[in-house]
């Protein structure tokens, strides 16, 4: 089986400090990777080499195109990548107004994709729109709505929305869950859960929630000081941590 | 007569050459926003600096220049850009457009088909179409670069779903060539399909935001529009009331304070010589 | 089915002096399909830890773990996954479910991941959820607001909702009443009639003796603890 991503030696300095080094893993199509480590681990730099928001200094990211197979999205042409952010991957950010036009009603913001890969069809394309806010549990009549009118957990689930409607085989995720209440949490850790088994989607999830890797993600990265000091299935990992950092990280989190 | 202090049409040869090598790249690439170095000129930002550079490159001591503003030669801001030619470019004016060779206007096109003799110059606010969505110029750019104009269909999705049809009227963006995505200047989209092969040369100049495009004779200009929501150049649904004509863009102006109005077709120079061919609306006098 | 062979496992605590505890040396045995084998021994012994060995939920430090051929001390964490999913089913003692799934979603999932019907493995939930007595009013309510005897309940409706051809049992019947423990003691039997290979931990002596063939002491593998 052809991995979906083949991460090798991605490497990405900051003038002498060091944002992550050498970090290699496959990931293969359905699986959910969690990266976790405390802020300035390196873990968010990774996540945005990988999905070409960063030029790594060295390293590759292969990525199992539907056309051409497993090409280096590293060296491949601008168009070509940006091309791939709005169709096979998808990136949900932690702050929805980061990955939303806040002056664009719910309806363009999950319209826009579909839009950017060639549709003309007004009537079409809102209706897809409409269902996509109904999957995601925005009800349809918001679809005019802007979403400033929008509570924080909905921003999220819009921004979801907004990336899945293309269809993507990959979605990167940067701290969906982060500044959410605990509840609303729950509801989105769900709705994500479900969308990834239903549509088959492969995800990487950049957190500091143990909580949140443990229900969403298969397979677990720990992080500290730019290097991977340890990987393995996430229960093995959390149940039983090997390396004292990630034995130290383990054991702080609060027991409810 | 000339105002001898002033070199011929105010701008030094050099700066004309600067500006005619981006009015050169802008006839190759059509469509696409080509920078060049703005200069002050006597008359504030919003005044058609854009235009008035590019007229000044482009005149010659054998032109025959005629300004419009909104359709009219005898607005204030018509009337002062063409003393200023008159006096720095010692240049023939005129007001009829069969008669110019260079047509400097602000927010529409002529009536009348423009030939291959002529060159149509715009004045341009705001050239970025994409700004409104994107304030980023560097990201503008690279979607320029990339051909990512789905933010564009955006604006009008926005349009639709707020009022149940298109309801963007003026500086309606269009596609030049199957490449650049352009914003016409704030000319109505009545005005969008006279640009579409065009035989006159077709410029456009923003000062303030030093940029200058343009579209060679002949250019392929389309408006974008949904499958479901076609593009149409709309208009109101009147006939001139000075001269009755039912094809051409018009004005609405209000007459007195009980709410009496009447249409009037905003090309005056087209209105005047319909009128002199003895057409009569229902207004006239 | 399950094969251990020469399994060690030690725990390094690096944030307490780097204590290194040994808990289990040199454990082998196999359990064959159809065969229900009962772990032994006292508390501490490591009865839960070698369960979760064989889970792969804890790293096992040397020899070989397999279950139907793959090797879970070395596989990739891809093919302990897929195991999960199609071989080795786990009934734990806790319910670690999202807050607000329904009961019969929570019931069903580990059909709907290997590719059932979403009403077939709602069927198949109902029927579970019936003979384990759980009200048909809570189904559509979250398990994690029920009571520690419904939610042990859940969990093993959950857990034998699959038909694995591994399980592991961590406490069955802790905490169920007489009627119920008789349904968990025969859905226990049925699965080895249809040729599961079952490692158990009972203290409930009676169950232990009425659907186990074996019992292994782990103490026999407990270093400073010779039975």
């Amino acid at each position: 089986m052809t991995p979906l991503l083949s991460v090798k030696g991605i490497t990405k300095r900051y003038g002498a400090h060091i944002g992550c080094a050498d970090v290699s893993f496959d990931l293969y199509p359905g699986e959910v990777m969690g990266i976790v480590g405390e802020s300035g681990s390196g873990k968010s730099t990774l996540l945005n080499c990988m999905a070409g928001h960063l030029v790594p200094d060295a390293g590759q990211v292969v990525f199992d195109t539907r056309v051409a197979g497993p090409t280096d999205t590293v060296t491949m042409s601008e168009p070509e990548r940006r091309m791939l952010s709005r169709t096979d991957w998808a990136f949900v950010h932690q702050h929805a107004r980061d990955g939303l036009r806040m002056g664009v009603s719910a309806g363009g913001n999950v319209g826009e994709r579909l839009m950017a890969v060639g549709e003309r069809h007004y009537g079409d394309i809102r209706g897809k729109a409409a269902d996509w806010l109904e999957r995601v549990e925005i009800d349809a009549g918001r679809i005019d709505d802007r979403p400033t009118t929008f509570s924080g957990g909905m921003q999220q689930r819009l921004q979801i929305a907004r990336n899945l409607v293309t269809g993507p085989r990959l979605v990167f995720m940067d701290e969906p869950t982060g500044g959410l209440d605990v509840s609303v949490q729950a509801r989105l850790l769900d709705l994500v859960r479900g969308l990834v088994r239903d549509m088959g989607l492969s995800a990487i999830i950049v957190t500091h929630d143990l909580a949140v890797v443990r229900l969403l993600a298969d397979r677990l990265m720990v992080m500290k000081s730019g290097h991977v000091i340890e990987a393995g299935l996430t229960d093995q990992v959390l149940d039983d941590p090997q390396h004292a950092y990630s034995q130290l990280l383990v054991s702080s989190v609060l027991q409810v | 007569m000339t105002d001898q202090a002033y070199n011929f049409a105010y701008l030094d040869e050099q700066t004309k050459r600067m500006i005619r090598r981006a009015i050169l790249k802008g006839l190759a690439i059509p469509g696409y926003q080509v920078p060049f170095a703005s200069r002050e000129m006597p008359m504030p930002y919003g005044w058609g600096t854009g235009g008035v550079q590019v007229s000044a490159a482009v005149l010659t001591p054998d032109d025959t220049f005629k300004v419009i503003d909104q359709g009219a030669d005898d607005t204030t801001n018509a009337v002062s850009i063409r003393t200023f030619f008159e006096r720095t470019a010692g240049v023939a004016t005129t007001t009829a457009t069969a008669d110019a060779s260079v047509i400097q206007t602000r927010h529409r096109i002529p009536e009348d088909q423009l030939s291959e003799e002529q060159i149509l110059v715009y004045q341009v606010p705001i050239p970025e179409p994409l700004r409104f969505l994107e304030p980023r110029e560097s990201e503008t750019r690279k979607m320029h670069s990339l051909e990512e104009y789905g933010l564009m269909h955006v604006k009008l999705y926005e349009d639709i779903s707020c009022h149940g049809h298109i309801a963007t009227s003026y500086a309606y963006p269009v596609r030049v060539e199957g490449r650049y995505v352009m914003d016409p200047s704030p000319i109505p989209k009545f005005d969008n399909p006279k640009m579409a092969d065009m035989a006159a040369i077709q410029l456009f100049g923003a000062g303030r935001e030093q940029r200058i495009y343009a579209l060679p004779p002949y250019t392929k200009v389309v408006s974008l529009d949904f499958e479901d929501h076609p593009f149409e150049a709309s208009k109101a649904d009147h006939p001139c009331g000075m001269c009755g004509a039912e094809d051409s863009y018009l004005d609405e102006l209000i007459v007195d304070d009980t709410g009496g109005r009447m249409f009037v077709c905003s090309d005056t120079d087209y209105c005047e010589a319909r009128q002199a061919a003895g057409h009569k609306g229902k207004d006239a006098a | 089915m399950i094969d251990l062979k020469n399994v060690s496992k030690t725990f390094t605590l690096h944030n307490q002096g780097s204590a290194v505890i040994e808990v289990l040396n040199n454990v082998s045995f196999s359990v064959a399909a159809g065969e229900c084998v009962a772990l032994t021994g006292n508390s501490g012994a490591g009865k839960s830890t070698l369960m979760r060995m064989i889970y792969g939920n804890y790293l096992t430090q040397a020899g070989e773990i397999r279950i139907g051929g793959v090797d879970l001390v070395q596989a990739e964490p891809r093919d302990v996954i897929a195991l999960r999913r199609e071989v080795l089913g786990y009934v734990s003692q806790f319910l670690r479910v999202v807050p607000r799934v329904s009961t019969l979603d929570v019931v069903a999932e580990p059909l709907r991941v290997v590719g059932e019907s979403a009403q077939d493995a709602q069927a198949r939930a109902e029927t579970l959820l019936e003979q384990l007595n759980i009200p048909q009013r809570l189904w559509s309510l979250s398990p994690t607001t029920f009571s520690g005897g419904e939610q042990q309940r859940v969990n093993i409706a959950r857990g034998f909702a699959h038909t694995y051809p591994a399980m592991l049992l961590d406490e069955p019947t802790a905490s169920l009443d007489a009627t119920n423990r008789e349904v968990v003691l025969s859905l226990i039997e049925e699965a080895k009639a249809r040729g599961a290979a079952i490692i158990g931990i009972f203290h409930d002596e009676a169950a232990r003796a009425r659907v186990c063939d074996r019992e292994i002491d782990v103490r026999t593998f407990t270093p400073g603890m010779v039975a």
